[in-house]
């Protein structure tokens, strides 16, 4: 979606301020944010890509007045009314589901949640390749920036399949595409006074391509 | 009191107000959420605990300055940088599939997530407020020499600078330049030099001599 979210060459929010010896935390209810939603997640009810699209699809105006942690509370929020848990008679009993328990976080931590998957197709692209971007502009989740929409990049690496976001965020399936590194001319995206030097990468899945 | 800073009181108390209200409805959820058998209390504080005091970016450091020191680890991590981040006993949380680009004196990377704040969490622990503001997401891609600047440095025009914008679940390591006088220095001692922000492309390693001097200060 063309939401508050997708940021890259939107102007006016001045400097970049470094905060010297910042926090990991500046409330003490952001530290509990992190952990409820990390906690929330464990039990399996939603991926990744629902869980960003929870935090994205709102108004620009509110994505960007409100802080970080502030936005995940929101999307956390969302993402347990879209599945009943504050229901009056929800428990985790009654959904037949399994905290995440003290014993069981560093193992959880440590493996993640790898996106890799089997590939559908063999990849229609190699290292070296030219591409187009589509330029669409999906009212749904998706990871393609504006910025990088109808442009020519290189492919420069090939990562195997991954989980497609487009469709994972919305119970359509992992429906797993082949993932690239693509680069781009900064004069290309941004036009002819930038350094002819330098580039903008991003990891881009094959249905963004024409 | 003039009426200027009587606005500034009003605009204190409102964003304490609010601020409040967050923390009360934050309680009230974990509350809920612990009550209906969701959440162990106690898996809450590990997970607060390990993103508060174990996860940071000294693993980071400890990366680079193996890169630094070992020619074949070099080779490995530059080849399957999460395998061989792994071998530090890094993985896990986004940190799944890991990529490291080294500076040179050609190549200066920069990292950034234009749509939200993918950051290498096992190498660099949770991302600072301003990785995941608007200024920095909108502005590195398109303003990269600006924003570094911002940050009081700089890169020669002819040094390419490159932006690597984490729109999937790849995640990058910016692995800088190893300092001039570090000749036969420890993994210990080179770790010391490498900051959070030289691993993100927002800074240098520090020289020897900014060591020296905050010690002596210190």
């Amino acid at each position: 979606m063309n939401g508050g979210q997708d940021l890259g060459g939107v102007m006016g929010f001045g400097p970049v301020v470094d905060e010297p010896n910042e926090p990991w935390f500046h409330e003490p209810w952001e530290a509990r944010v992190l952990g409820l939603t990390l906690a929330m997640g464990a039990l399996g009810l939603w991926n990744i890509d629902k869980g960003r699209f929870a935090r994205e699809n709102r108004s620009p105006a509110q994505y960007l007045s409100w802080s970080y942690y502030r936005i995940w509370l929101a999307g956390l929020e969302n993402l347990l009314d879209q599945n009943g848990l504050r229901d009056k008679d929800a428990t985790a009993a009654s959904r037949n589901l399994k905290p995440l328990t003290a014993d069981k976080v560093a193992a959880t931590l440590a493996r993640g949640g790898p996106a890799n998957r089997q590939p559908q197709s063999p990849a229609r692209f190699k290292v070296g390749d030219s591409i187009t971007t589509n330029n669409n502009h999906p009212q749904h989740h998706t990871r393609l920036p504006r910025y990088l929409r109808g442009h020519k990049g290189e492919i420069v690496i090939v990562h195997g399949a991954h989980v497609f976001p487009d469709d994972a965020a919305h119970d359509k399936g992992e429906n797993p595409q082949w993932l690239y590194t693509v680069r781009f001319k900064a004069t290309d995206l941004w036009g002819d006074d930038k350094n002819p030097n330098d580039h903008v990468h991003a990891d881009l899945w094959e249905p963004y391509f024409v | 009191m003039t009426s200027h800073h009587h606005h500034d009181h009003d605009h204190d108390h409102e964003e304490g107000s609010a601020l409040a209200d967050t923390a009360l409805r934050v309680r009230a959820l974990e509350t809920l959420l612990t009550e209906k058998g969701y959440v162990d209390p106690a898996a809450l504080d590990e997970l607060i605990d390990t993103y508060e005091h174990k996860v940071g970016p000294r693993n980071g450091a400890a990366v680079v300055a193996r890169c630094w020191s070992d020619p074949a680890y070099r080779a490995r991590l530059l080849k399957d940088a999460t395998s061989a981040i792994a071998e530090l006993d890094f993985t896990g949380r986004q940190g799944e599939h890991m990529i490291a680009v080294e500076n040179t004196d050609k190549v200066h990377n920069m990292v950034v997530c234009t749509l939200c704040s993918c950051y290498p969490w096992p190498v660099l622990g949770l991302p600072p407020v301003w990785y995941k503001s608007p200024p920095y997401r909108s502005r590195v891609v398109i303003d990269p020499r600006g924003v570094l600047a911002d940050f009081g440095h700089s890169v020669p025009e002819e040094t390419e600078v490159r932006v690597w914008d984490s729109t999937a679940e790849v995640r990058y390591l910016v692995i800088p330049k190893r300092p001039q006088g570090t000749d036969g220095w420890s993994e210990q001692q080179l770790a010391e030099l490498v900051t959070r922000n030289s691993m993100i492309g927002t800074g240098f390693a520090l020289d020897p001599s900014e060591i020296i001097s905050s010690e002596s200060q210190a």
